[in-house]
């Protein structure tokens, strides 16, 4: 309190330049003349009288400057004036204090920039209350290679009572709904979820409610939650939403809560975050199977809130304890062989991460560009040393601490780091709309990141920390001048200016050897993503667009004018038939969601049983399953490699016939024709709601592998089944000719609607485009480092440009002498190139044991190219050693066109 | 000669304090040589630093000060105690007391009253 309150005194004397200097020298006066007096009366002779009273008092000038100091505050003065000086500095050499402030504003700039998506993304990447209590639950069975099998809902109650979590949510992954009866049928995005799931999240509506925690609605209760984005868009915010009735699917469901703005649901992909329904629904009742252990729900995510202060490795320990007595207790459900475990996985992992490891390697490579700068500047710093070394030798002679020369020097290279930092922030600013272009869709929280307090706080700290680090060492350097040899042999190099040429070369071989590092991780990056762009997918991309409509699937299924294969075949014949009357397309094909090559998220994975081997779906491999039309594979140019393809007499009432890629028959049937061989696969629970099994499905043919499920993976098991047997409700409509993606899209709309007016149309790409979004993330990461890449390789050109010219300036002398004494031209040229190729070596050195164990850490990113790949490190090196000789060419010249009767003359 | 010891800062300052509540508002001078009348010119006093140290005190609003007439008509700047400073002193003399009096009852002991 009385701290404070001196302090604010001060602060406020300080402010307004308040002085008690007159009052204190009136109060000395007086007091010289009480002393005096009572000297005087102790009968001294008034000079002596005068003389002891001074003696007495003591220095007068040191009791003034205590007596400022307590009255103002000197550490503030001190630094203003430090700053008024600093200012000044750096207004006489404009050059120097625009390169330094650009070299940091793009460090600083650049880092910050990453920051900002890494904020949004990987910082904070549940927006919920308490999100490390959130996981995700995933079962699977690791004896036979199936992940993510999904939960049945007896386990799911299980679980809901083992004591381990707040409440246990199932959740759809996302998926299509038509909304029907406004302007155009809407396919929207929406999830089914168990009543509780808001409550899982920790979120509530803002207007109205969300779903009733006691309801127990074995199927859906016709409830339905909606986005902001929703409300806003197709109802205009009406107030009156609540209790409004929605045709979904054919079926009415009742508005019952908007969630706030700014809502986003969970999810891996930005269609599961950006759902805008959502269908409250029991998973036990029509349409879902019957809620026994065995039928388990697929592509239903597991969602739960741990209970508080329980951390996740413990709720692991208790969770495998209670799989353990599960499996004792129905030893039937959970055959031995198939060892079913459950996983808890943090549901933030399951939100980024994918883009971690992406992300981490961008900001490494960010951070090496600011150490770079960061190095270059304190480069220039000490290059400028030399030129203020007299300025400095001087201060110290009139008796300036060296702490106070320290600080002064400290406060210069900070103002220029500041400044640097400020204007990477307000460039970063200005350009955040065109940058924010660059960033890949397909990054979660994309519309998250944005340039704010946070990021500006987090530039000035960058800026102050670099500031103060590689401030600090070029201020030590300067302040330890040899006094004595300064001032006397000024201009011709000290022992200090020794030290500092050694400290400028090695921050210059770590600066070489920093970008060598950079341009190996962007050279490996470059190549891989090269290799993948090159690789042969297996299929034919040009000229294909893909159109997708969704057929509805009420709750009841009898109200389903899409039932039965036969029943959807008449449409999608149909769609066909006018797919092709179409200007410019040639062919036309129709396939499913997974169909769509590398442009779906939820591989549809069934388990496969093969006659004879496996009696149970709960020991099944699973395998993915897409659903074509005969033409699929001629469209997309897939050969036949045996037996036979789908035929157009292949229908829901012949037997069914199911073809597969090389991958399968090598997986499942090794050294076996897998022709002729019979599987089963469990079913679609929707529209096959009787208890019998399954028909035998006859395998017909086998087709090249092709990568249609990952450019990075080479063979993934595939087993396709005819549309014409099998239903399903999203339709992909698979066209190649001359086509024009502007219109085309319309034209099949009108078509569609004219069948039926009901349908939606979406998601009109070409395969190319499908092809290159699957690569955005590469590509970003690799586009970006390379940019860092080639930032760091001009900074370090220009670093070891400055030292070579300064090493040339510093031996002028010497290089005029050895001229004078006849040294060859060409000579002199080769000694300053030798010097700057050996820094490179060096630089080059270091660099390449740096990048081999950065590209051992990013080798999970890296594909078809080792991580000691010699080609990436030869060529880089090489690239780096051309750029050091020609930045070290430039004062070669100069040293090799001094003249040595001036240069001797003028010293 | 041996150097007389040194004034701590804290020290001075509640002499500084204890004077004002004795004597009643008093110019610099007038305390400065109330403190060294009563150290019996054991403290030196620097008379000067005691400037310094007055303007700390005002500051912290332990004492105030303003401008009166001296006994000989002089014109001098006097402090005087505030209520504050009363308050600080009391607390800090009974501080003082009570290490004052633990430091004695350790010079008192002899080995033998140990148990």
């Amino acid at each position: 309190m009385k701290f404070l309150r001196r302090f604010l005194i001060r602060l406020s004397n300080f402010a307004t330049r308040r002085s008690a200097d007159q009052r204190l020298q009136e109060e000395i006066a007086e007091h010289l003349a009480f002393q005096t007096e009572e000297n005087l009366r102790a009968g001294m002779s008034p000079a002596e009288a005068r003389r002891q009273a001074a003696l007495k008092l003591g220095a007068v000038q040191a009791i003034r400057e205590h007596h400022h100091a307590e009255q103002s505050l000197p550490l503030i003065e001190n630094l203003l004036s430090d700053l008024k000086y600093a200012v000044r500095i750096l207004l006489r050499s404009p050059g120097f204090s625009f390169i330094a402030i650009a070299t940091m504003a793009l460090g600083v700039g650049a880092t910050t920039a990453i920051y900002s998506v890494i904020a949004a993304t990987l910082l904070h990447p549940l927006p919920y209350p308490n999100p490390t209590e959130l996981v995700r639950i995933q079962d699977d069975l690791s004896g036979v290679g199936a992940q993510g099998v999904g939960m049945s809902v007896p386990e799911l109650r299980d679980l809901d009572s083992s004591g381990i979590f707040q409440s246990v949510a199932f959740a759809g992954r996302g998926a299509n709904v038509n909304l029907t009866g406004s302007a155009q049928p809407l396919r929207l995005s929406f999830k089914q979820v168990t009543p509780n799931y808001f409550a899982v999240l920790g979120v509530d509506a803002q207007l109205g409610r969300t779903f009733d925690l006691h309801d127990s609605t074995p199927g859906y209760n016709l409830e339905v939650v909606i986005s902001d984005g929703l409300w806003k868009r197709e109802f205009g915010g009406d107030p009156h939403i609540l209790g409004k009735a929605l045709r979904l699917d054919n079926d009415e469901y009742h508005v019952v809560g908007v969630m706030p703005r700014g809502f986003r649901d969970q999810g891996s992909t930005s269609d599961e975050q950006n759902v805008e329904l959502w269908l409250g629904a029991g998973f036990a009742g029509i349409p879902f199977p019957p809620p026994l252990r065995s039928s388990r729900l697929r592509s239903r995510v597991v969602i739960a809130r741990l209970k508080p202060g329980l951390s996740i490795a413990a709720a692991q320990g208790r969770l495998d304890a209670l799989a353990e007595s599960l499996k004792k207790q129905y030893p039937a459900e959970y055959p031995a062989q198939t060892k079913w475990t459950v996983r808890l996985i943090p549901l933030s992992e399951t939100v980024v991460g994918s883009v971690r490891q992406s992300l981490i390697l961008l900001f490494g490579a960010v951070g090496l560009v600011l150490l770079i700068s960061c190095v270059n500047v304190a480069n220039l710093l000490l290059a400028r040393a030399s030129g203020r070394s007299r300025e400095i030798a001087v201060r110290q002679a009139l008796g300036a601490q060296k702490i106070r020369l320290i600080r002064q020097l400290l406060t210069e290279s900070l103002l220029l780091f500041l400044l640097g930092g400020i204007a990477g922030f307000g460039l970063l600013f200005c350009t955040q709309h065109f940058l924010l272009r660059l960033v890949p869709e397909s990054l979660p929280h994309l519309n998250n990141i944005s340039i704010n307090w946070s990021v500006l706080a987090f530039a000035l700290a960058v800026s102050v920390a670099a500031g103060t680090v590689f401030g600090l060492a070029p201020a030590w350097l300067m302040s330890r001048f040899d006094l004595i040899g300064t001032l006397r042999q000024e201009g011709r190099g000290s022992s200090g200016s020794l030290g500092r040429s050694r400290t400028r070369q090695i921050l210059v071989i770590g600066e070489l050897a920093l970008s060598l590092v950079l341009m190996v991780a962007a050279g490996l990056l470059l190549r891989s993503f090269w290799d993948l762009f090159a690789v042969q997918p297996g299929f034919n991309p040009d000229r294909v667009m893909a159109i997708q409509t969704w057929l509805p699937g009420p709750n009841d299924p009898t109200m389903d004018p899409y039932q039965t294969a036969t029943q959807e075949s008449v449409l999608l014949r149909e769609i066909l038939r006018r797919s092709r009357t179409l200007p410019g397309v040639e062919e036309a094909a129709i396939g499913d969601e997974t169909s769509l090559p590398l442009g779906h998220s939820n591989p549809g994975r069934l388990p496969l049983i093969r006659e004879g081997i496996e009696t149970m779906d709960n020991e099944a491999p699973v395998i993915d399953s897409p659903i074509v039309s005969p033409e699929y594979f001629h469209l997309l140019g897939m050969p036949l490699e045996r037996g036979r393809l789908f035929s157009d007499h292949d229908l829901e009432d012949t037997p069914q016939v199911a073809v597969i890629n090389q991958a399968a028959a090598r997986t499942y049937w090794p050294n076996q024709d897998p022709l002729g061989k019979r599987v089963r696969l469990q079913l679609d629970t929707r529209g096959l709601l009787s208890s019998a099994p399954p028909a035998w499905t006859t395998i017909i043919g086998v087709i090249a592998d092709a990568r249609t499920e990952s450019l990075a993976d080479a063979a993934i098991p595939l087993i396709y089944r005819s549309v014409y047997q099998r239903i399903s409700k999203v339709v992909t409509i698979f066209l190649r000719g001359q086509l024009d993606p502007s219109t085309l899209p319309a034209q099949v709309r009108e078509q569609i609607q004219s069948i039926d007016p009901g349908l939606p149309v979406f998601h009109a790409e070409t395969l190319d485009d499908v092809l290159s979004t699957s690569l955005s993330v590469r590509r970003f990461s690799m586009e970006m480092v390379a940019f860092f890449a080639g930032t760091a390789l001009l900074l370090a050109g220009l670093g070891i440009y400055g030292t070579i010219s300064y090493v040339v300036n510093e031996q002028r002398r010497e290089i005029a002498i050895r001229l004078a004494m006849g040294a060859q031209r060409g000579n002199i040229l080769k000694m300053v190139l030798r010097r700057g190729l050996g820094l490179a070596a060096a630089g080059a050195g270091l660099g390449v044991v740096g990048a081999l164990i950065v590209s051992h850490l990013m080798a999970g990113l890296l594909y078809g190219v080792s991580p000691t790949d010699l080609t990436t490190f030869a060529g880089v090196t090489l690239v780096l050693t051309t750029v050091a000789l020609a930045a070290s060419y430039i004062p070669a010249l100069r040293a090799m066109r001094v003249d040595p009767i001036t240069t001797l003359h003028s010293e | 000669m041996k150097e007389k010891p040194d004034v701590l800062q804290g020290t001075l300052a509640l002499m500084v304090l204890k004077t004002l509540d004795v004597l009643g508002p008093q110019h610099g001078w007038g305390i400065a040589r109330r403190i060294e009348q009563i150290s019996g010119d054991l403290l030196a006093v620097n008379q000067g630093t005691l400037y310094p140290l007055l303007l700390r005190l005002e500051n912290e609003g332990s004492i105030a000060s303003e401008w009166g007439a001296s006994e000989n008509n002089r014109r001098a700047r006097f402090y005087r105690l505030t209520v504050a400073g009363r308050k600080q002193l009391q607390a800090e003399t009974r501080e003082w007391e009570q290490t004052a009096a633990i430091i004695a009852r350790f010079f008192n002991v002899k080995a033998e009253d140990l148990p």
